[in-house]
């Protein structure tokens, strides 16, 4: 692909191949015809680095590219300062989330002929944002499978092939349409190696782009972590930086239990310099984003963003948070998490599901019950708000947690010491 | 197997042209021969490796020839090859050509007739034309699985009546079902199925105490004291464990018809469900699935007149579930549930169809459901007994299958009230060693959540055990730790 076209995921990479491949970009669109006419249009040609800096390429004539702008710009204004999040070897190569997610499918497909990658328009179109781009004309399309729209049963049949050998990656075009599969997913996703008293085993990945933040209305923006988490014999991560994303996806498709996978639709277009060498991230361990000594703002996936950029604002104003994305959603490092709760002995949870029933509240419960005498201060959590998500943009950037609150929340909880 | 091979290999070149038709290339037919000369030597295994290899071979020629899958995008490269055909008979689009008719005629929601039904022996068991190839061995050891499931259905359910298990379901009238597709098949063919086949545990080798052990949730159970009874499953005999939604288990079998085919193995995938399991989402994607991708598997649904309380006529408006194949690009037949040797055969066409062509079978097996659902149902309640009794006696395919290999001269009464005597006393002896040996220890609780037991279970499971000892007369006394 050509190097200004780096910058595409999902709409804008569609538009960028209709140039390449003199496609017409809207038969192109069709497979995807799923996803809402403003994404479609929203194809405005964005480089989104992690160290904040944006280059809008104003593709299409639209109005609200601007808005499209400060959405973006707000996801990723923090540069990713910590060691651990970027490869600590200068020499390495430069890559967007995205292709980052494609590295580690690529290289265990490569390494394991039983690795298979199934989905809607996985295949011939790489993927809604791309990420199994190419995979269909290096493996064949018999082991990158195109299925046709039915999520609980290319769900079912992943784990059928899965008892048999095979270690398929499930993806759901969209989070969202996991629901469907919540039966298979539930009923025997996570149960059948332990119904069968150990015989039959599930090492399937399933994984896919969620999350709120392309206005793509209220069914399109589920975040199923809420969901999913009470699911016995499964186990959950969310990604979050290219060097996290390559490395829990090898982890997962390498991990004999269900993995389900959280990706997030605005995150796909982050650039960082990850290592050449191969490395696998812990599936059960969290990240240290930016160690502190005041309070413990626990996060994960796109808040990770907005907890950073908080952060920058706390400190000019003499905070010194420490912020942790959790990564591993089910189950939670209570070790990182328990060092650092005792080390600063106030909580702040970042997260993007709901309040209710959320991975937040879960968090809470387990921090309390563990670390109940080291806290100084109830354990906060800032969640979306419990509705469904507006597709307006202003509505929509209202639901989620925004930069703002996590100062307010930082300086009430620090305050209330003083 | 040779036959196999030359149909297949003509299917494939059928299959390709079929496919790339549309384009009507003439560069097609130099790609053929290629075909041929690299595939004379075609074992199954190859042929499914070819299979995914035709899409490479077919790579190296121009893009336009490349896969079938990518036809659908080059609408408007297909039709303007299409020029020697007169485009006003025929509309050209993705999918296909169509013709065009000027009668608006709808289609009837039914055949004028229903799909018969294959059947070889009449009620009396004799055979009504031509010869079944099955030898004495094969035949005899059908009867006597038969029998053994008939009388372990019948104790067992009779000791859940007696409260020694808690739960039970029989087979009961759709033992030749069982039986005889388990005999078409061989070891290597995953069965995944639905609860109403445990015949094809017991013909491949599960014995009467595994079953036992399970139904009783004991230390000897397969699965650990982890399911109901009845949801047996033996990753040995490879039988996938019976998970108790309904038609689940249908997607899970195109999964493994899917891995079987991506080892090129020379063996199918058979999963068996009900009428009502038909009406489930998962029925309908797994047909579809299996025909797209060209999965060897068979779907045997045992139509038994009911779902719980639910006849078929309010299951569905089809002429069963046979006709449904077509509509999804599958080949079917509808047999005769309770004639073994139409079973047998059937089954046996079919899973050779499966493996060499590459493609799924749908067997429709007409049988009726003599007992109730479970132990949980009294079927009087909602249907005559004489129907019950009807089916029961004069229908019974144990009976009739009796008659025809007595006729052969491979059975007599004298081994028969042998069989039933020794198979009773085995299983009341399996019984009783299954209810007097332990149960599953409390650790079984925890471990095969995961591959390895974390952290928050160790914990559950420690403070459980702490419980315990300080309150032990609030658990069971047989509760091994």
């Amino acid at each position: 692909m050509a190097t200004i076209f780096q910058g595409l995921g999902g709409a804008g990479a569609a538009a960028a191949a209709a140039l390449t491949k003199s496609f017409n970009s809207k038969k192109l669109l069709l497979p995807s015809s799923r996803r809402s006419l403003a994404e479609r249009k929203a194809s405005s040609l964005l480089v989104v680095r992690s160290d904040g800096s944006v280059n809008l390429n104003l593709g299409s004539s639209n109005g609200r590219a601007r808005r499209v702008d400060q959405l973006i710009t707000n996801a990723v204004a923090t540069k990713a300062d910590t060691s651990s999040a970027s490869s600590a070897s200068k020499p390495g190569h430069e890559l967007l989330l995205f292709e980052a997610l494609r590295e580690g499918l690529e290289e265990e497909m490569d390494r394991d002929p039983h690795v298979c990658v199934m989905g809607e328009d996985v295949g011939h179109l790489g993927g809604s944002y791309k990420v199994s781009e190419g995979l269909a004309e290096k493996y064949g399309d018999l082991r990158v499978l195109d299925t046709p729209i039915a999520e609980n049963s290319f769900t079912g049949m992943g784990i059928g092939a899965a008892v048999t050998g095979l270690r398929p990656i499930v993806e759901g075009m969209n989070m969202g349409f996991l629901l469907l599969a919540f039966n298979q997913i539930s009923n025997i996703c996570g149960m059948i190696h332990y119904t069968s008293g150990g015989q039959f085993h599930v090492p399937i990945v399933i994984r896919g782009p969620g999350g709120v933040g392309r206005q793509l209305g209220a069914e399109h923006s589920q975040r199923l972590e809420s969901y999913f988490q009470s699911i016995p014999g499964i186990q959950m991560v969310a990604c979050s930086t290219p060097y996290n994303a390559k490395g829990l996806m090898k982890a997962a498709i390498r991990s004999e239990n269900p993995v389900i996978l959280f990706e997030h639709v605005l995150l796909y277009n982050l650039k960082e310099r990850i290592p050449d060498e191969e490395y696998i991230c812990n599936l059960e361990e969290a990240e240290m984003v930016r160690p502190g000594e005041h309070v413990t703002i626990l996060t994960y996936s796109r808040m990770r963003y907005h907890a950073m950029q908080a952060a920058k604002t706390l400190v000019n104003k003499g905070y010194d948070p420490e912020v942790i994305d959790i990564r591993s959603l089910k189950p939670f490092d209570l070790h990182m998490i328990g060092n650092s709760v005792k080390k600063t002995h106030r909580v702040l949870i970042v997260e993007e599901c709901m309040r209710a029933g959320g991975i937040g509240a879960s968090l809470i419960a387990a921090i309390t019950e563990n670390f109940h005498d080291y806290l100084d201060a109830p354990v906060v959590c800032l969640s979306s708000q419990d509705v469904p998500t507006p597709y307006a943009g202003t509505l929509e950037e209202w639901t989620i947690v925004q930069p703002a609150q996590i100062v307010r929340a930082v300086e009430q909880l620090c305050q209330k010491l003083q | 197997m040779a036959v196999c091979v030359r149909q297949s290999r003509n299917s494939i070149i059928n299959h390709v042209k079929a496919k790339m038709g549309l384009l009507g290339l003439t560069c097609l037919s130099s790609s053929m021969p290629s075909l041929n000369t690299d595939h004379r030597t075609l074992s199954a295994a190859s042929l499914a490796k070819d299979l995914r290899n035709q899409n490479s071979v077919l790579e190296n020629k121009p893009t336009l020839y490349r896969t079938r899958r990518f036809d659908s995008t080059k609408p408007h490269q297909r039709s303007g090859v299409q020029s020697n055909v007169a485009s006003s008979q025929f509309l050209d689009f993705p999918g296909g050509k169509v013709a065009f008719t000027s009668e608006m005629r709808f289609i009837s929601e039914s055949p004028k007739e229903r799909i018969p039904c294959y059947r070889v022996l009449d009620d009396d068991g004799q055979l009504i034309e031509g010869g079944i190839n099955v030898s004495k061995e094969i035949a005899v050891k059908m009867y006597s699985d038969m029998a053994t499931l008939q009388t372990m259905d019948t104790i067992f359910y009779d000791a859940q009546r007696q409260g020694r298990i808690s739960f039970y379901l029989t087979t009961i009238g759709e033992e030749a079902i069982n039986i005889a597709s388990a005999a078409a098949l061989t070891i290597d063919d995953f069965v995944v199925p639905q609860y109403r086949e445990p015949g094809v545990l017991l013909w491949r080798g599960f014995t009467l105490q595994q079953f036992a052990n399970q139904c009783f949730s004991n230390r000897g159970d397969d699965c650990r004291g982890r399911q109901m009874p009845v949801h047996y499953g033996s990753k040995k005999l490879n039988y996938l464990t019976v998970a108790s939604t309904i038609a689940s288990q249908l997607p899970h079998a195109v999964g493994v018809a899917y891995s079987l085919k991506m080892d090129g193995k020379d063996a199918c995938a058979v999963t068996y469900f009900g009428d009502g399991g038909s009406s489930e989402g998962d029925f309908h994607a797994a047909l579809n699935f299996a025909a797209v991708t060209e999965a060897p598997v068979l779907f045997i649904c045992r139509n038994n007149g009911w779902a719980i309380s639910t006849p078929t006529s309010d299951q569905f408006r089809s002429d069963g579930i046979v006709v449904r194949g077509e509509a999804y690009g599958v080949q079917s037949i509808r047999v005769d549930g309770n004639d073994t040797l139409a079973l047998y055969s059937a089954v046996r066409a079919a899973r050779e169809m499966a493996i060499c062509e590459q493609r799924p079978i749908l067997i429709e097996a007409m049988t009726y459901r003599v007992g109730h659902h479970s132990t949980s149902d009294d079927s009087t309640k909602y249907r005559p007994v004489d129907e019950i009794e009807l089916w029961r006696s004069a229908r019974d395919p144990i009976t009739r299958f009796r008659k025809w290999i007595e006729s052969n001269g491979w059975w007599s009464s004298e081994a028969e009230s042998e069989l039933r005597s020794n198979v009773r006393k085995q299983l009341l002896d399996a019984i009783q060693v299954a209810e007097t040996t332990e149960k599953p220890p409390l650790v079984d609780m925890f471990t095969d959540v995961y591959d390895a037991v974390p952290s928050n279970l160790s914990e559950q499971e420690k403070w459980l055990r702490e419980t315990i000892k300080i309150h032990p007369q609030d658990y069971p006394s047989d509760f091994p730790l």
